[in-house]
């Protein structure tokens, strides 16, 4: 059988699966194989190079078993229980199964928003009700802020686009640094994320180009129904820069339990790549009960001699989190950084950490982890420092500190250091403290709340890292996590 | 009606009693002193009167200006207008002193029914006391206490009362560790809080703060107990004499 033969039984193998408008049939059945992969494919008009690289992707990932960790517990997924494709679904299907309005979202959610201090048209939106796309356009006119906004990117020659809209515009750019990141076989989740990514983000810059303006998922928030298996790629030419904020600091009605995304970061020479996420899925309820697992791989490359790339994160959401935004420096003298505010409250795991790979002459990485535990969280950071034999004059600062509020949480730290150049310099501090009852005293009796008391140390703690988001961003993560630590004091 | 009225006042920590049947009354516009030798229970009457966990009242009655104090949380005591300064200031890493000081004015504000001072007020305001108690402005920008040299942190301590303008400031030991210039910029600052509506409770061991800020009352507190109370000419005789013929003369 021809390859167009091949697609064409697929595609009609498609509509018995029932891809059609109908919002009952939209979702491909439970299950995954290969014909599976070839039908997400089909169903993108995905050019032959991409549905072989899932292919292989898939076949690999049949091969391999899933990870298990000492410090997060989760109940086995079902892999064949999950359902791989639901198609991009239009304003009316996606008003099918959302709320009418905001009185028939949950409460709490809302009460979250509010505190968060979004506005009342923005709220409809996240939490997914009716119509609030076309009312977020009436308010903001966000199709014109987006036009606008993709004109001046355009000028500068930046493309950011969904990842769809690059396999089909910019092929040649997708084959070339695809997977280059993080191979198809890196690991279980990445596996299977690269034989079914739904969408996700796409950004080149060009060299000597300084990308005009921080680009933001939230621009693309009509395009959030992107799924769970997510693929995001960023490559800045020799010269270029670009910052990127993934996510949106308010919790995120979601249906999928599991999420398991790729990013993939690419800096040739001098060029420099900052990305920052704050992330805020549900978290399941007091109880445990409910909340999204996100197994997501994060990886950059600095492939280019005197590059940059620098991670920073407020994770804040989710049941389970499972990440290690990592950087390979390829190049000589280039340069990786981690800032991380990890904060669980209730029964949240989170297993989060980094890597810095060197392998270039004097290349140098920072670590600052700040773990925040509460209520009876498991936080754990996890981190490699690997420092290869080719990385004479390598460096690296691990700065690693626990905060613990109240006695039933845990924090744990795993540092692993493996130096195969004796030229390395490596650097490791690690601190835990409690919220001492001294610091408590003293803000409350400068009349402040239990609370207010509580947040003001607790984002103290974390303002190394705060001071490395965009500022829009810091203030947003401090009122996240106020809201996160919410009845952990008292 | 006082200001501050303590009634046989029993407390302990840990079970350990160690405040015996307290009582003093501070009005309005009076300094009152307390001294008393280490240990004897001043830093603890500061702590018990802040309503710190811990610190179990099992006797005895305080009202603050028509409240009954006990029932208040310590939040609710500083924005009615009581004011703590600590004889070891806590640091708290990564947060700045100016943001502190202005969640501070804006917990009281809004407990006043007013609004969030403006930015530019409030750094005027600011500024400006800060130049008063010789500090840099610098200070503004540090974490709070963070590697503050003592006398750093006890001008702090009196900056924020400055601000703040509590009805009644307890200062527990704000002269310990003071240079002899510290000293005169802390007095001088104590001195402006002075009024008809205020009070204020100097716990000290030195008569050379009271040289600057002449006290009205002067009490001496040993194992738990007001043993002695007179006026400033008491804390002279403290000077020159010591605590031993004072606390002979009590027993
Ligand atoms: N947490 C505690 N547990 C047990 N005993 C305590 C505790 N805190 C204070 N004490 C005791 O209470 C007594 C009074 O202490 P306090 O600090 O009030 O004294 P002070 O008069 O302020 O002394 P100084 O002049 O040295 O500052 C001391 O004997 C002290 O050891
Ligand atoms: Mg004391």
């Amino acid at each position: 059988m021809t390859e167009t033969q091949e697609l064409e039984q697929l595609v009609q193998r498609e509509y018995k699966y029932g891809f059609t408008t109908d919002i009952e049939q939209e979702i491909i059945p439970p299950g995954l194989d290969e014909d599976v992969v070839r039908m997400i494919s089909a169903k993108k008009h995905e050019p032959e190079f991409m549905l072989e690289w899932r292919l292989s992707a898939f076949r690999h990932w049949q091969t391999m078993k899933e990870p298990e960790w000492a410090h997060v517990h989760y109940p086995k997924i079902d892999y064949q229980a999950l359902s791989y494709y639901a198609a991009p679904k239009s304003q009316e299907e996606l008003d099918a199964d959302a709320p009418e309005s905001l009185d028939d979202v949950d409460p709490k959610l809302l009460e979250t928003y509010e505190k968060l201090g979004i506005p009342l048209h923005e709220r409809a939106v996240l939490a997914g009700v009716k119509g609030a796309n076309v009312a977020v356009d009436a308010v903001f006119d966000s199709v014109s802020v987006t036009t606008t906004f993709k004109e001046k990117l355009a000028e500068a020659g930046v493309i950011f686009c969904s990842f769809s809209e690059a396999v089909e515009n910019h092929p040649e750019l997708i084959k070339k640094y695809l997977g280059t990141v993080v191979p198809q076989g890196d690991n279980y989740f990445a596996a299977l994320n690269s034989a079914v990514f739904s969408d996700g983000s796409f950004v080149y810059v060009p060299k000597g180009v300084k990308c005009p303006m921080e680009l933001s998922t939230y621009f693309r928030i009509n395009a959030k129904n992107t799924g769970q298996f997510e693929r995001t790629l960023i490559i800045a030419e020799e010269g270029a820069s670009v910052s990127y904020l993934e996510g949106c600091t308010a919790p995120q009605r979601d249906e999928n339990q599991l999420h398991a995304a790729v990013v993939e970061l690419v800096a040739l020479d001098d060029a420099e790549i900052k990305y920052s996420t704050v992330q805020n899925w549900y978290p399941g309820d007091e109880e445990g009960k409910g909340g999204i697992y996100n197994f997501v791989t994060k990886r950059g490359e600095c492939r280019g001699d005197r590059s940059k790339i620098t991670w920073t994160q407020v994770e804040a959401g989710s049941a389970i989190t499972w990440k290690y935004p990592s950087c390979v420096l390829k190049g000589d003298d280039s340069v990786g950084e981690f800032y991380s505010v990890a904060v669980g409250n209730n029964y949240q795991q989170i297993d989060s950490g980094t890597k810095m790979i060197h392998l270039g002459k004097r290349t140098r990485s920072t670590i600052v982890s700040k773990g925040i535990s509460a209520g009876r969280a498991e936080n754990a950071y996890r981190g490699l420092v690997h420092i290869g034999k080719t990385a004479t004059g390598a460096r690296n600062f691990t700065q690693c500190d626990s905060l613990l509020i109240g006695d039933r949480c845990g924090a744990h730290t795993f540092p692993y250091i493996e130096a195969k150049n004796a030229s390395a310099q490596v650097e490791h501090e690690a601190t835990t403290s409690k919220v001492s009852d001294d610091q408590m005293f003293y803000l409350r009796s400068r009349g402040l709340s239990e609370e207010d008391a509580m947040n003001m140390v607790v984002s103290g703690f974390c303002k190394d890292v705060f001071n490395e988001l965009p500022m829009e961003f810091a203030v947003e993560a401090q009122a996240l996590l106020a809201v996160s630590l919410e009845g952990s004091v008292g | 009606m006082a200001l501050l009225e303590i009634k046989n006042l029993h407390a302990e920590i840990d079970g350990k009693e160690i405040l015996k049947g307290i009582d003093l009354t501070v009005n309005a516009g009076e300094v009152h002193a307390i001294m008393g030798p280490n240990g004897s229970g001043k830093s603890t009457l500061c702590h018990v009167l802040g309503g710190r966990d811990g610190y179990e009242v099992t006797q005895g009655s305080i009202t603050f200006d028509g409240h009954d104090l006990l029932e208040m949380e310590t939040e609710e005591r500083a924005v009615a207008g009581m004011l703590l300064g600590f004889q070891h200031p806590v640091e708290i890493p990564g947060v700045k002193n100016i943001y502190l000081l202005k969640e501070a004015l804006n917990a009281k504000r809004e407990a006043q029914g007013l609004d969030e001072i403006d930015t530019f007020t409030f750094m005027k305001q600011v500024r400006e006391l800060v130049a008063s108690m010789d500090m840099d402005d610098a200070f503004l920008h540090r974490g709070v206490n963070a590697g503050f040299s003592g006398g750093e942190k006890k001008r702090n301590e009196i900056l924020q009362m400055l601000l703040l303008e509590p009805k009644l400031a307890l200062l527990d030991e704000t002269d310990s560790g003071l240079d002899i210039d510290a000293l005169k910029v802390v007095s001088e600052g104590i001195n402006r809080m002075r009024g008809e509506e205020r009070g204020i409770i100097l716990v000290t061991h030195y008569q050379r703060l009271l040289n600057y800020v002449e006290p009205d009352f002067v009490h001496v507190l040993y194992k738990g107990k007001i043993i002695k109370s007179g006026d400033k000419t008491l804390a002279h005789r403290l000077e020159a004499e010591g605590y031993q013929e004072i606390l002979e003369e009590a027993s």
